[in-house]
């Protein structure tokens, strides 16, 4: 096998595993779709290996491998903000819940004791209103 | 109960089950008309049973911990619920004095949104080492200028708010490092409120140590620096305005 297509099919079967888990909603779409995108280009890369040598002298990078690197290093920084920017949206969405809960707990807590109070006195002591 | 008490004592507490009962006990004794709120942040001690048991405190049991300012902004979603006019922070650890509530209530009373118990103002003898003292002095001089007060001790967590104060911190009450305290402050300053601060003496913590070693002091600082310049270059949230317009 050479290394044209083992690139062409591991750059295949990442799209393949992709599409599994949004399948199988594993992976929500606002996630996938930058995975889908470098592995889309990954693929049209795998099969015309030519383009990354045009695209170097474009770019003016002399080895075409290098512009390649960096190109993964940006897409990599690029997702880590993008989940470090999810992950702080989940830890405020995580605290108002939190707050959320503790209120509503001692709201049914006060209840449930105005309950018993009404039960177990009968007459003007239970009328202690809120 | 809301109508009568138009003062709610908020005890944010974790892990402080030795010197919650204490604390609850001062308050009881100091300020008999107001309501008291214990938030508990998660502890994974006796803390919440210890507030339960007291019979003067009622208990709001947060899920997880999320910090002081989390703490606090429950606190203050309570009391904006429940109709109260003032909200005062006492912390569990015992070095707050209740005692001293009231001169922070009267500073509400002379037009203040937000009343800060200050360490450094004369008041006690309270002395920080060093490079943390150097921090806490540039901390003071930067929020001193943004709030147009002279401020000695920005990150006490003994203040009170009144109405408008408890609006604004209502909506948006920062978790984060020092956001309790510093950045708090900022929004309140941003938001227009007025903030005034009065000398308290500051007791020892009850139980617990602080940690001030100058490794931690220089992280301090820098945390420090961080969290302000971006409290003041951050966007102010419709929200907090909007409260304050109300």
């Amino acid at each position: 096998m050479t290394g044209y297509w083992f690139a062409v099919g591991c750059s295949v079967a990442l799209v393949l595993f992709l599409v599994f888990l949004l399948r199988t909603r594993r992976l929500r779409e606002k996630y996938a779709f930058i995975w889908i995108a470098v592995a889309v280009v990954i693929c049209v890369i795998g099969a015309f290996p030519d383009l990354v040598v045009t695209l170097a002298r474009v770019a003016g990078v002399q080895t075409p491998a290098n512009l390649l690197f960096a190109a993964s290093l940006l897409v990599l920084l690029l997702v880590c903000i993008q989940l470090s920017v999810e992950v702080s949206t989940l830890e405020e969405e995580t605290r108002t819940l939190a707050e959320e809960i503790a209120l509503l707990r001692l709201d049914v807590e006060r209840a449930q004791l105005r309950a018993a109070d009404d039960d177990g006195a009968t007459g003007p002591a239970a009328t202690d209103g809120p | 109960m809301g109508e009568r008490a138009s003062v709610l004592v908020i005890v944010p507490a974790w892990n402080e089950q030795d010197s919650l009962p204490g604390v609850l006990e001062d308050i009881a004794r100091c300020m008999p008309e107001a309501d008291v709120l214990v938030v508990n942040d998660g502890s994974t001690d006796r803390t919440a049973a210890v507030a339960r048991g007291s019979g003067t405190a009622m208990l709001l049991d947060l899920p997880l911990n999320l910090g002081v300012g989390g703490a606090m902004r429950a606190g203050y979603r309570f009391a904006l619920r429940g109709g109260y006019a003032r909200a005062v922070q006492v912390d569990a650890d015992g070095q707050h004095d209740p005692g001293d509530i009231p001169r922070l209530l009267a500073l509400l009373d002379d037009g203040a949104d937000v009343a800060i118990g200050a360490r450094f103002a004369g008041e006690g003898d309270y002395r920080a080492r060093w490079p943390r003292r150097w921090a806490m002095t540039l901390l003071s001089g930067a929020l001193s200028r943004i709030s147009g007060t002279r401020l000695t001790d920005t990150t006490s967590g003994f203040r009170a708010v009144g109405r408008r104060g408890l609006e604004v911190f209502a909506a948006e009450y920062p978790a984060e490092y020092l956001g309790d305290t510093v950045e708090a402050l900022v929004i309140a300053a941003r938001a227009g409120l007025t903030i005034r601060q009065v000398g308290v003496a500051m007791r020892e913590r009850a139980a617990g140590s602080a940690s001030h070693s100058p490794v931690q002091a220089a992280i301090f600082l820098g945390r420090a620096t961080l969290a302000l310049l971006i409290a003041l270059s951050r966007p102010m949230r419709s929200r907090a305005r909007e409260g304050v317009a109300a």
